[in-house]
């Protein structure tokens, strides 16, 4: 993935639109993201964006009964609708940890990345600082492994379920 | 320092090993010159709790530590403001009170040291100025490299404008804030340039704690935001900004809600709408940057200019709606005044009136962070040469601060540790290119070497080489040894301004005397005093609000008012009484059960921080609430000016802060005119104010604090005016004049 859209990017500089150009790309950019997403979807990731549509319906279902009922425990209802965005964030945190584009230390990526970065200095020699950080900007969790990935993800979600059990009262 | 150095070349050992052990030595000497120039005050006088506020801190920690922490939480103080009390678990931020008695507790119990909680307090800045240097040492290292990093621990160590608000016995709020602030900081740069949850939920959690510490913390709340979206508008977001901003948000909003003082204010207030918007945006960004690997680039631009408008204009139309239908409270004025910086003075007086919200004058700059203040522009133009993404952050903040700080004078505070920074990274970048002597000796391996000892080695050296290196190390050696002596100079300046500015304590004045020796005067304590053990257990004293802390503090006794200005009318309604006639003001007394009144009157000695001066505030501030009753105006003479002597207008001289201020004032002068010293105004001797409804109870030495005793209800009904003619003219004896003759009343009801 990462090698396609770094090819693309010199061409990206001739793209002029119209008003109503835009809505159609809009729909046709959905629908190849969607595709794309069912084509690259291990079970792993399968499952934490299980969790993660469990999450929102939970949250959408608090918001709607607060619409109906009231906010009278103003602090219940934060409680349980931030530890649903919160779960949210973190899960969606350790999504972006694990997902393999994004993280490094797959042995076979490396390689590859390392023979973009190459091609790369090839085609423009002088912005070497450009490409750098746009390489950098590829494999954004250089530092965090998954595992590691996976206990932050629990420190933080402990802390944050403390915290809501707290603000509950 | 030295023998260290000596180590270095004559033992050889592991680079490495050498360099920590520099590095603890440093910390340590920075730690030693961090606490021991705080101590100016606690040596030179006592080791006392300084200023107005810091007094509560000191009684409410005081609660803490004799009271469970439940009862500290749950405490509902009813020997402030009289009538109303004061929750005060609800209305302070328990961070400080918290800390010291954590400490207070630790010493006594695990390492079974008993110390005084007042030492504790006195002492808590400074221990924790050492821990600000060394976090501001870890803050540095993630913008540059370590050295960067001494060099900003040491300067935040010795900054006399973080000084002069953390001497030893300075207990307030932003003695420990500071460091917080700068341990947020660096966690959240730390997690951002890593993406890791671990330190996004580190920064949730010293943020949080920052949040129970100071009020200052919607700084933060507002500048990481700022960060972000800066670095969003400038293209370079990628996800570990994403893990790093929300874990910080989700968990840090939910902690920062648990502080009771705070409660719902970071979704319902203003302040904290930067923080969510940006949650949000950033959600939005996540999807887009999804989406823009997945399609095409020409689809991706499409898509990001229709999403991109409809998300803009619906937010912030949403939050203009929402403000505008109340469900978030607009800026509070405080904070509003930061940006219309007339509005405080024309809405609010009693913001206005407090002196540290006033602009800073350029001498101040010079004068808080000496040459760092010239080197700060030159660090945030390094920042912008390399520009990583924490680079970003320093500008923002440097650009931000300063504005602020040039619009508060407190706020200089929050400036002074960017100052820092920015001045180190600019030093050690200078320091990096000509300490490199690697290029002229290109067999010599120099790695590490400091200052002095380069000196010698290259002095040593010159005879060998050829004049053109020599040339090269002389003009290196005059660069490094001018900066050496601005630092130098530093110190010095550091130093000096620490000792004659910020280390005399305000409840203690000190002057000279004329042969050189110092006079202490102690009017303040010996005042409270007083009335701690002269007066009733529960009797209510009346001062205006700057002495409400130290009242309560000092002379344990119920106020009316205090330095927690959260009740505008109730300070109006003693400014009333302060300046209005004997007649309003003994109804408005008796009305709050006042029991005493006391006046600080400067006069005498030249103080110059004494009531009459501060009359005009309170003028103000009662002119509006009650417009009809109190006029600015009445209080200038006819050309307008505010004159205290005999020229000195009729609402003045009845006014009973006046009255209590001069009463008896002549006598000291033997029946001549009495000299004002402060306004330098002669008080006419024939003029001396007589009190009818209160009377004098006490006066200390130097004539600073007056109280006085505010007169029982007459015993037969009548009022104390024509009581205390009838008895004076009974006294006398003068007129013994007989008049017969119907006086006229109405009928009796």
């Amino acid at each position: 993935m990462a090698k396609k859209d770094s090819i693309k990017k010199p061409a990206t500089h001739t793209t002029g639109s119209k008003i109503g150009h835009p809505i159609n790309e809009l729909i046709s950019a959905v629908s190849t993201t969607y595709k794309d997403y069912i084509n690259s979807l291990t079970p792993r990731l399968k499952l934490i964006d299980i969790f993660l549509t469990f999450l929102v319906l939970l949250g959408i279902l608090q918001f709607i009964y607060v619409l109906l009922v009231g906010n009278f425990p103003f602090n219940a209802f934060l409680g349980g609708f931030i530890s649903c965005v919160g779960q949210f964030v973190l899960t969606v945190s350790l999504r972006l940890q694990y997902n393999y584009e994004n993280n490094s230390n797959n042995s076979s990526d490396k390689v590859e990345q390392e023979i973009e970065e190459k091609s790369i200095e090839d085609v423009n020699e002088t912005k070497v600082d450009v490409d750098t950080i746009e390489v950098n900007d590829e494999k954004p969790f250089k530092f965090v492994t998954p595992e590691r990935a996976f206990g932050d993800f629990i420190f933080a979600s402990l802390i944050l379920h403390f915290i809501v059990f707290h603000f509950i009262n | 320092m030295v023998e260290t150095k000596a180590q270095l070349k004559v033992l050889g050992v592991n680079i490495e090993t050498i360099r920590l052990l520099l590095q603890v030595i440093i910390f340590i000497s920075i730690a030693g010159a961090a606490i021991s120039s705080r101590l100016f005050s606690v040596i030179r006088y006592e080791s006392i709790i300084h200023e107005f506020d810091p007094w509560f801190n000191f009684r409410a920690t005081k609660y803490l530590v004799t009271h469970s922490y439940y009862e500290f939480l749950n405490w509902f103080d009813d020997r402030t403001w009289y009538p109303l009390g004061r929750v005060t678990g609800g209305t302070l931020y328990p961070g400080l009170m918290v800390t010291s008695g954590v400490i207070w507790h630790t010493l006594r119990e695990w390492f079974s040291l008993p110390v005084d909680i007042r030492n504790i307090c006195v002492l808590l800045a400074p221990a924790f100025s050492g821990l600000t240097a060394i976090s501001t040492y870890f803050l540095t290292k993630e913008m540059k490299d370590s050295n960067a990093g001494l060099l900003a621990a040491i300067f935040m160590g010795i900054a006399p404008g973080y000084i002069s608000r953390s001497v030893a016995g300075s207990y307030d709020n932003e003695a420990i804030a500071i460091t917080l602030l700068m341990a947020t900081f660096y966690f959240w740069i730390k997690a951002m340039k890593i993406g890791s949850v671990f330190y996004g939920t580190l920064t949730a959690l010293f943020y949080f704690y920052m949040v129970s510490a100071w009020g200052g913390y919607v700084f933060i709340t507002n500048l990481i935001p700022l960060h972000i979206f800066v670095l969003i508008l400038m293209g370079r977001y990628n996800h570990r900004l994403y893990t790093a901003y929300t874990t910080w948000y989700a968990l840090g909003t939910l902690a920062s809600m648990q502080i009771p003082f705070v409660g719902f204010l970071p979704i319902r207030s203003n302040d904290h709408m930067a923080a969510l918007g940006v949650f949000g945006l950033l959600q939005l960004v996540a999807v887009g940057h999804y989406v823009k690997s997945k399609v095409p680039s020409k689809q991706f631009k499409g898509f990001l200019m229709v999403s991109l408008s409809l998300i803009t204009i619906l937010g912030v139309a949403g939050l203009f709606a929402l403000t505008a239908l109340g469900w978030i409270a607009p800026w509070t004025g405080r904070f509003y005044s930061l940006w219309d910086t007339n509005y405080a003075k024309i809405h609010i007086p009693i913001i206005a009136s407090v002196s540290e919200h006033q602009p800073t004058a350029w001498p101040a700059f010079f004068f808080d962070t000496n040459m760092l203040i010239w080197l700060f522009p030159a660090g945030i133009y390094l920042c912008f040469q390399e520009l990583r993404d924490e680079h970003v952050f320093v500008i923002i903040y440097g650009v931000l601060c300063s504005y602020f700080a040039g619009v508060m004078v407190r706020l200089m505070l929050t400036l002074t540790p960017i100052i820092c920074v920015a001045a180190a990274i600019a030093l050690s970048k200078l320091f990096d290119v000509y300490l490199n002597v690697v290029d002229v000796f290109k067999a010599d391996s120099s790695d590490d070497i400091k200052v002095d000892s380069k000196k010698s080695k290259t002095k040593a050296s010159t005879s060998t080489s050829k004049p053109s290196k020599f040339i090269l190390l002389l003009s290196k050696g005059v660069v490094l040894l001018s900066f050496t002596f601005y630092l130098v100079y530093f110190v010095y300046h550091c130093t000096w301004v620490t000792s004659n500015a910020y280390s005399s304590p305000s409840v203690v004045l000190a002057s000279r005397n004329p042969d050189g020796s110092q006079s202490i005067i102690d009017d303040y304590r010996e005042a409270y005093y007083w009335l701690r053990m002269n007066t009733p257990e529960d009797a209510k004293v009346m001062a205006w609000w700057d002495y409400g802390y130290q009242i309560g503090g000092m002379a344990d006794r119920t106020t009316l008012v205090d330095n927690n200005t959260w009740n505008n009318t109730h300070i109006a309604t003693v400014g009333k009484a302060m300046c209005s006639s004997e007649d309003v003001a003994y109804d408005i007394l008796k009305k709050h059960d006042v029991d005493y009144v006391l006046v600080i009157f400067g006069g005498l000695l030249g103080y110059s921080g004494d009531d009459i001066n501060k009359f005009l505030w309170m003028v103000r501030i009662s002119e509006g609430i009650w417009p009809d009753e109190i006029h600015e105006r009445d209080y200038f003479t006819e050309r307008g000016e505010y004159k205290v002597d005999g020229e000195a207008s009729k609402a003045m001289k009845d006014s009973l802060m006046y009255k209590m201020s001069y009463y008896r004032y002549t006598d000291l002068f033997n029946g001549r005119d009495g000299m004002d010293r402060v306004r330098n105004q002669a008080i006419p001797a024939t003029q001396s104010p007589e009190l009818d409804v209160v009377e004098e109870a006490f006066t200390s030495q130097n004539w600073i604090v007056r109280i006085y005793k505010v007169k029982d209800l007459d015993n037969i009904g009548r009022d104390l005016h024509s009581a205390a003619k009838f008895d004076k003219s009974s006294n006398q004896q003068t007129k013994r004049k007989r008049i017969i003759k119907k006086p006229s009343l109405d009928l009796r009801e």
